[in-house]
């Protein structure tokens, strides 16, 4: 035990006979190189300081070779491409802590908008009960999804990789592949609230991250999320209800899926099939989460690292962009890039594990 | 330790004093079948002793009486009413809390909140972390566990204090009736003492029943008031503690595995 460590250190300085006894004073840049050392020490300790540190790198690489990636346009490009991919990688964190993953909440970000848009058009509900719906359908998918997932027990790689297809032919059966416009009654400070002002994603997804870290450190659910996926044998056992707390953050995951697509919409100005990409909103995501330091083995994972996450995946695009890379050679660079920041990150993880805490 | 040697009261049918009781209770995992048919009864205030070899089924029971597993058949009484226990969240409301063998710690958690797990003290809607801390703390000191620091996560520490903070949660939990599987397997001499002295702090407030399995029959026999034998998914032995002894139950045992190589050495 501790006292028994403790015991022996003890009794290591006392008979190690060239120990100085009174330490003599020391001169004062020492102690601030060591308050500083303490200091960066308990940066590096901080999950989301590897990734953090990848991002500045970044900016300043992309600054140097092209002075015009801090002008305002542009950082309102790279702020629209980080806020849809951060509020979907929130969702994917708590899933990944649960050890569960869905593949659909990129698919659920093209059918929302359509739901939202027959809501208003078809069925004349008003503009915010029709966004207020088209949510609680996507969070009714999250729940389909958790109920495959916990009660027949098929692995969630597989039951959302099902739901990922069927609700893109939901999505395309019901919009006939083709684009509609806002509707009319949402045009107006709804759609600039939600999407269509420069920095309004990237608010919205600064406001979710900051509302799902709390959830996720200092709230009953967030622990026992941590606790079903760090071990689900033992949560079960202390009374946990695994099954509860899978399906709800799968329905949290659809439903942020579902708002990502809808800010997406306002953004463009077109309700579009092709919102999110198909694969490639999702793919972002689960890429931004992982980057951020959430390991996929479940049991732990910071929201806070999966928007710095997305914030990397963005400065990438934009940033070889700018530099005059074309799109082929740029899903090149991403790759490697991810391949190479999660190096790093493992790198950084383990030397904090193996650090002076 | 002299108040464990005095004859406990033997076992009375009144259900007034009665805190647990299983009545022919089955279970069976397929084609395996756990418990044939198991008759037990916990008074209140004392500590039963649950032995037997590997596989003969005492965790499963300590599962059932839990409120983890459901029997296949039988009747559970908790203070001389019968209940279905339908979770294990439904026994801890009935004063019913379980140190699991494989203890239920969550590594990625703190010490704390560990020791709350699904008990965390709130304000909501946030987790008030600063009770939860000092009260651990008090609890760990409480035991003469040396924890220096409540904060650090579970998967640091050694396997004797992952097993002092499990056993630690439910002793502090107000529990009144409390299952320990195997509370010492991974515990020195001196934290075992550490367990079993708590075990007996417990029994003379005389308000909490304890059931205990362990292996090491001589380290918990003086602790407990009665001992019953698990044997193929049935009680083969109910007796006091003063009328039996290590050795004769050792001997049981071992009887028992002697008899079956025998039979396969003939057969």
């Amino acid at each position: 035990m501790s006292d028994a460590i403790d015991l022996t250190a003890e009794t290591g300085a006392r008979s190690s006979p060239s120990a100085p006894s009174p330490a003599p004073p020391r001169p004062s840049w020492r102690t601030a190189v060591e308050s500083l050392r303490g200091a960066g020490d308990w940066f590096l300790q901080q999950r989301e300081a590897s990734v953090l540190l990848v991002a500045i790198g970044l900016m300043l690489y992309f600054y140097s070779r092209q002075e015009i990636f801090f002008e305002q346009s542009n950082l309102v490009n790279i702020a629209q491409a980080t806020g849809p991919t951060a509020i979907v990688a929130v969702g994917i964190v708590l899933l990944l802590i649960n050890g569960e993953i869905d593949l659909s909440a990129g698919v659920v970000a093209a059918l929302v908008p359509f739901l939202f848009y027959f809501a208003v058009t078809d069925y004349a509900i008003p503009v915010i009960p029709a966004l207020i719906l088209s949510l609680v359908i996507a969070a009714g998918f999250g729940f389909v999804n958790g109920f495959v997932v916990t009660y027949f027990r098929v692995p969630s790689f597989v039951a959302t990789l099902g739901s990922f297809f069927a609700i893109r032919g939901i999505m395309l059966i019901i919009s006939d592949a083709y684009p509609q416009p806002i509707p009319e009654e949402a045009k107006g400070s709804v759609q600039s609230w939600l999407g269509q002002g420069k920095w309004s994603s990237l608010i919205w997804a600064l406001i979710i991250v900051a509302i799902f870290h709390v959830v996720l450190t200092q709230t009953r659910w967030g622990l026992h999320t941590v606790s079903v996926g760090g071990n689900l044998v033992g949560a079960t056992e202390a009374g946990i209800k695994a099954h509860r707390i899978k399906i709800g953050n799968f329905m949290i995951a659809s439903t942020l899926g579902g708002f990502a697509g809808l800010l997406e919409a306002f953004r463009i100005n077109t309700i579009d099939p092709n919102i999110g990409g198909g694969t490639g909103l999702i793919f972002f995501a689960i890429a931004a989460a992982v980057i951020g330091g959430t390991a996929l083995a479940g049991g732990s994972g910071t929201v806070i690292g999966a928007l710095l996450g997305a914030l990397v995946l963005a400065e990438l695009q934009n940033g070889f962009n700018l530099i005059g890379y074309n799109q082929n050679t740029i899903f090149l660079i991403t790759g490697i890039a991810i391949l190479v920041s999660m190096i790093a990150n493992q790198y950084l993880s383990r030397l904090r594990r193996a650090g002076r805490t | 330790m002299t108040q464990t040697q005095t004859a406990p009261k033997p076992a009375d049918p009144s259900p007034n004093d009665e805190a647990l009781r299983a009545e022919h209770v089955v279970k069976r995992f397929g084609a395996l079948t756990a418990l044939r048919d198991v008759n037990l009864r916990l008074g209140k205030g004392e500590v039963l002793g649950l032995i037997g070899d590997n596989g003969a089924g005492k965790s499963t029971l300590i599962k059932i009486l839990c409120g983890y597993h459901k029997p296949d058949a039988g009747r559970i009484f908790v203070f001389g009413e019968e209940t279905t226990l339908r979770g294990v969240d439904h026994a801890r409301s009935l004063g019913i809390d379980t140190v699991y063998q494989d203890l239920a710690l969550i590594n990625e958690l703190s010490v704390y909140h560990n020791m709350f797990l699904n008990r965390e003290v709130v304000r909501w809607p946030l987790l008030n972390n600063r009770i939860m801390r000092r009260r651990a703390q008090e609890h760990l000191a409480d035991m003469g566990v040396n924890i220096p620091d409540v904060t650090v996560e579970v998967a640091k520490l050694s396997g004797g204090q992952r097993q002092a903070i499990a056993v630690a949660r439910s002793v502090y939990s107000d529990a009144k009736i409390l299952l320990l599987d195997e509370p010492l397997a991974a515990m020195g001499a001196k934290e075992g003492a550490l367990i079993l002295d708590l075990v007996s702090d417990l029994k003379q407030r005389g308000d909490v029943s304890v059931i205990i399995i362990a292996h090491n029959y001589a380290q918990v026999l003086p602790v407990c008031d009665r001992v019953n034998l698990l044997q193929h998914g049935e009680i083969t032995l109910d007796k006091p503690t003063s009328e039996t002894s290590a050795e004769e139950l050792t001997e049981l045992v071992v009887a028992e595995y002697r008899a079956a190589r025998r039979n396969r050495l003939s057969g």
